[in-house]
C-alpha cells in the first residue's frame, strides 16, 4: 500500500491557485521532501493529504484510505505538526506534551525514545509556558507533540523554519533516524540545501511542482556549465557580472559568486579578464556542481519578479 | 540641531535582561560603526531577539548600558524610536492594505507630513524596483515581496539605523538575494544594519558577525577572520563549531 499518494490536486483561494493540479507518490519509508519558498502551495497540500483541507478537486489517499471518506481513521496514524505555532500558549511545554500524549491514548514516558534528541534541548525549561519561549523552541515543542503518538506517516510542514543550523541538524538526524522505525515522512523546507538530506524531492513553486527527482538526479539535470567566482569584494563582483553582456545568471552564494553565461562553451580566463580589466583584483574562479539551490532559481528564472494577478 | 558626530552607531556594555531568575541577555557589549551590516547569529533562545527589543527601546534593560544612534536606550528610549526602523520575526504589516496604504500608514505613526510620506513612498519604491506593487494588496503578495515592503516600511522616516529580525527566513531563494541587495544599498547610504538570521549562507554577507550563546556574546569578528581563524571553508561550519564547541562546556579553548 502507498502510504502517500495525490493525483491532480486543485486548491483554489479566490483568484489564487494554491495548487495546480499537483500529483505525488511518498513510497513507505521514504524521507521525501517538498522544497519551495513561502507560497510555493507546500502547507496547502500537507494539509490536504493531512485531511485538515477539501481540495477544491483530485483524490488523495494515506495508506489506502481517502482521504475525504476516511478521514478518522487517517488522523489515527498520522503525525501533523503545522508551519504555524498551534500549540497552546498558556500551556507550559510539559503540559502541551502531556496534552497531546493524552488526546491518543498514549504517554510521554512510553514513546520518549523517540522524541527524546530533540526534547532533551527544550526539557530544561518544560515548566515555561510555550508562550514564552522563543521562535525555534516552539519549533522543537511542535515536532515533539507530533510525533508522541508514534504515528506511521508524518507530516511535518517547515519543523525548521527558524530553528538555527545546530539544531537543523540535530533535527534532520532525527528524521533520518526515524526511517528505521518505517516510517515515512513528508517534511517541506525552504531551506534548499535540505533537500539532500531527503530520499527524493519535488521542487515546488506558484502551486506547481517543477521537478520530482531524488537529489542526485536533479542536481545532474541541471544543464548548464556553472562557475564559481570570487574575489575580495562580492558586492563588486556581483555588479561587474550583471553588467557583462554574456552573463546568464549571477547570484551570491556566501562569498562565491554562481555564474552561468548565455554561450554554451566558454572560456573561464575570458570572465578572470573581463572582472579584472573591470578593476576587481584577486578573482578566482572555478567549475563547480550545482547546489539544488542553482537549480531552483534557474527552473525558476522566469517568476523572479512579481507580476500583479 | 545636529548630533555631535559619534563614532559608533550602537554601543552596548553589559547589557543584560533577566525575566525572574532567567537571564536572557547576560552583560553583552559590543559597538556597531555606521553604515556596518551587523549579524546578530546565535542559536534558538540564544537572546537575539530579547537584545533586540532592549536596542529598539521597547523593554526595558535589567542593567548595563546602551546607545543606538546617539540616543541612551534607557533614558531617550521615545526619541530613539524616530531614530531607528525595525522589522519583527513576525509579520509586521497590515494584510488587508495596499503597499502604498502600508507605507501611508507607518510614514502617519513616524509624523511625517502628507507630502513627505507621498515623497519618500514613492522615493523607496521606485528605487529598489517595487512601484508595480503599489496598488496590490499585501495579502496577495508573495512572502518576499512582503518582506521587501516592510523593509520599505521600515525605511520610511530615514532611520539611522534599523534593526532587522529574520527578515528573509521562508523566502524564494532569489528574492531573498534581492532582499540582501536592497541591504547593501541601504548600508551604503550610510544606515547601519542589525539583522538575525539562520541562513549561514546570508551571514557571509554580514560585514561583522557576533554570535550569542545562552545569553552570551561569545563572539565578535569579520566572517573571513572566523573562518581563518578556525581554518574552516564557510560560515555554516564556523557556526556549528562555535555552537557545538560551547555547548561541550566552555572550558577549553580551541588548540
Ligand atoms: N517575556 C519572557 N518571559 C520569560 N522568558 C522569556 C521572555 N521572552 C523571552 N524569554 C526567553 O528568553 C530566551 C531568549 O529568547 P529570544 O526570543 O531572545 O531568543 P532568540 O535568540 O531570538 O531565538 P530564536 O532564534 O529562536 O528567535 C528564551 O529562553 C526565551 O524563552
Ligand atoms: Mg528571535
Amino acid at each position: 500500500m502507498t502510504p502517500i499518494s495525490a493525483e491532480n490536486i486543485v486548491m483554489n483561494y479566490g483568484k489564487v491557485k494554491a495548487l495546480d493540479a499537483v500529483s505525488l507518490k511518498v513510497e513507505k519509508g521514504e524521507l521525501f521532501g517538498l522544497i519551495g519558498p513561502d507560497g510555493a502551495g507546500k502547507t496547502s497540500l500537507i494539509k490536504i493529504l493531512g485531511t485538515l483541507l477539501l481540495a477544491n478537486s483530485g483524490t488523495a489517499e494515506i495508506e489506502g484510505m481517502d482521504v475525504v471518506k476516511q478521514y478518522q481513521n487517517i488522523r489515527r496514524q498520522i503525525g501533523y505538526m503545522p508551519g504555524k505555532f498551534s500549540l497552546y500558549q498558556d500551556l507550559t511545554v510539559e503540559e502541551n506534551l502531556n496534552f497531546y500524549a493524552s488526546i491518543f491514548g498514549t504517554t510521554l514516558e512510553e514513546n520518549y525514545d523517540l522524541i527524546k534528541d530533540i526534547y532533551k534541548q527544550i526539557e530544561p525549561f518544560k515548566k515555561r509556558r510555550a508562550g514564552k519561549l522563543s521562535g525555534g523552541m516552539k519549533q522543537k515543542l511542535a515536532l515533539s507533540c507530533a510525533l508522541i503518538h508514534k504515528p506511521k506517516v508524518l507530516f511535518l510542514d517547515e519543523p525548521t523554519r527558524g530553528v538555527d543550523p545546530v539544531s537543523r541538524q540535530d533535527l534532520w538526524d532525527m528524521l533520518q533516524s526515524l526511517k528505521k522505525d518505517n516510517i515515512t515522512i513528508l517534511v517541506s523546507t525552504a531551506y534548499m540545501e535540505e533537500a539532500l538530506l531527503c530520499d527524493r524531492i519535488s521542487l515546488m513553486d506558484h502551486g506547481k511542482i517543477l521537478a520530482t527527482n531524488s537529489p542526485d538526479g536533479l542536481i545532474a539535470n541541471f544543464e548548464k556549465p556553472l562557475y564559481a567566482i570570487r574575489s575580495g569584494n562580492s558586492f563588486k563582483v556581483i555588479k561587474k557580472l550583471k553588467d557583462y553582456e554574456h552573463a546568464n545568471s549571477v547570484y551570491p552564494f556566501g562569498d562565491w559568486v554562481h555564474y552561468t553565461d548565455k554561450r554554451d562553451t566558454i572560456d573561464p580566463l575570458e570572465i578572470k579578464s573581463y572582472l579584472e580589466n573591470n578593476d576587481t583584483t584577486n578573482v578566482e574562479i572555478k567549475q563547480i556542481k550545482a547546489s539544488v539551490e542553482d537549480c531552483y532559481m534557474s527552473l525558476t528564472s522566469k517568476n523572479q519578479n512579481y507580476e500583479p494577478a | 540641531m545636529s548630533q555631535p558626530e559619534k563614532a559608533y552607531s550602537i554601543s552596548v556594555e553589559n547589557l543584560t535582561k533577566k525575566f525572574d531568575d532567567f537571564v536572557a541577555v547576560d552583560k553583552i557589549t559590543f559597538n556597531v560603526k555606521k553604515g556596518e551590516i551587523f549579524g546578530f547569529l546565535g542559536a534558538n533562545g540564544a537572546g537575539k531577539t530579547t537584545a533586540m527589543r532592549m536596542l529598539i527601546g521597547v523593554l526595558e534593560p535589567t542593567s548595563g548600558k546602551g546607545e543606538v544612534a546617539g540616543f541612551d536606550i534607557f533614558k531617550n528610549s521615545r526619541k530613539l524610536k524616530k531614530h531607528i526602523g525595525y522589522m519583527s520575526q513576525k509579520f509586521s504589516l497590515y494584510d488587508d492594505l495596499t503597499a502604498k496604504e502600508n507605507m501611508r500608514f507607518f510614514g502617519g505613526i513616524y509624523g511625517l507630513t502628507n507630502k513627505e510620506i507621498r515623497n519618500r513612498t514613492k522615493e523607496l519604491l521606485t528605487h529598489f524596483g517595487m512601484e508595480h506593487i503599489e496598488k496590490e494588496r499585501v495579502s496577495s503578495l508573495p512572502l518576499g515581496w512582503k518582506q521587501k515592503l516592510a523593509f520599505c516600511t521600515a525605511l520610511m522616516h530615514k532611520p539611522d539605523v534599523v534593526f532587522l529580525d529574520e527578515p528573509t527566513s521562508g523566502v524564494d531563494p532569489s528574492i531573498r538575494r534581492q532582499f540582501w541587495e536592497m541591504i547593501y544599498e541601504t548600508a551604503e547610504g550610510g544606515v547601519t544594519v542589525l539583522v538575525t538570521t539562520h541562513n549561514m549562507d546570508e551571514a557571509e554577507y554580514c560585514h561583522r558577525i557576533s554570535m550569542m550563546v545562552a545569553g552570551k556574546m561569545i563572539t565578535v569578528d569579520t566572517p573571513q577572520n572566523l573562518k581563518d581563524k578556525y581554518k574552516l571553508e564557510t560560515m555554516g561550519e564556523v557556526f556549528l563549531h562555535l555552537a557545538r564547541g560551547y555547548e561541550k562546556e566552555h572550558a577549553i579553548t580551541a588548540s
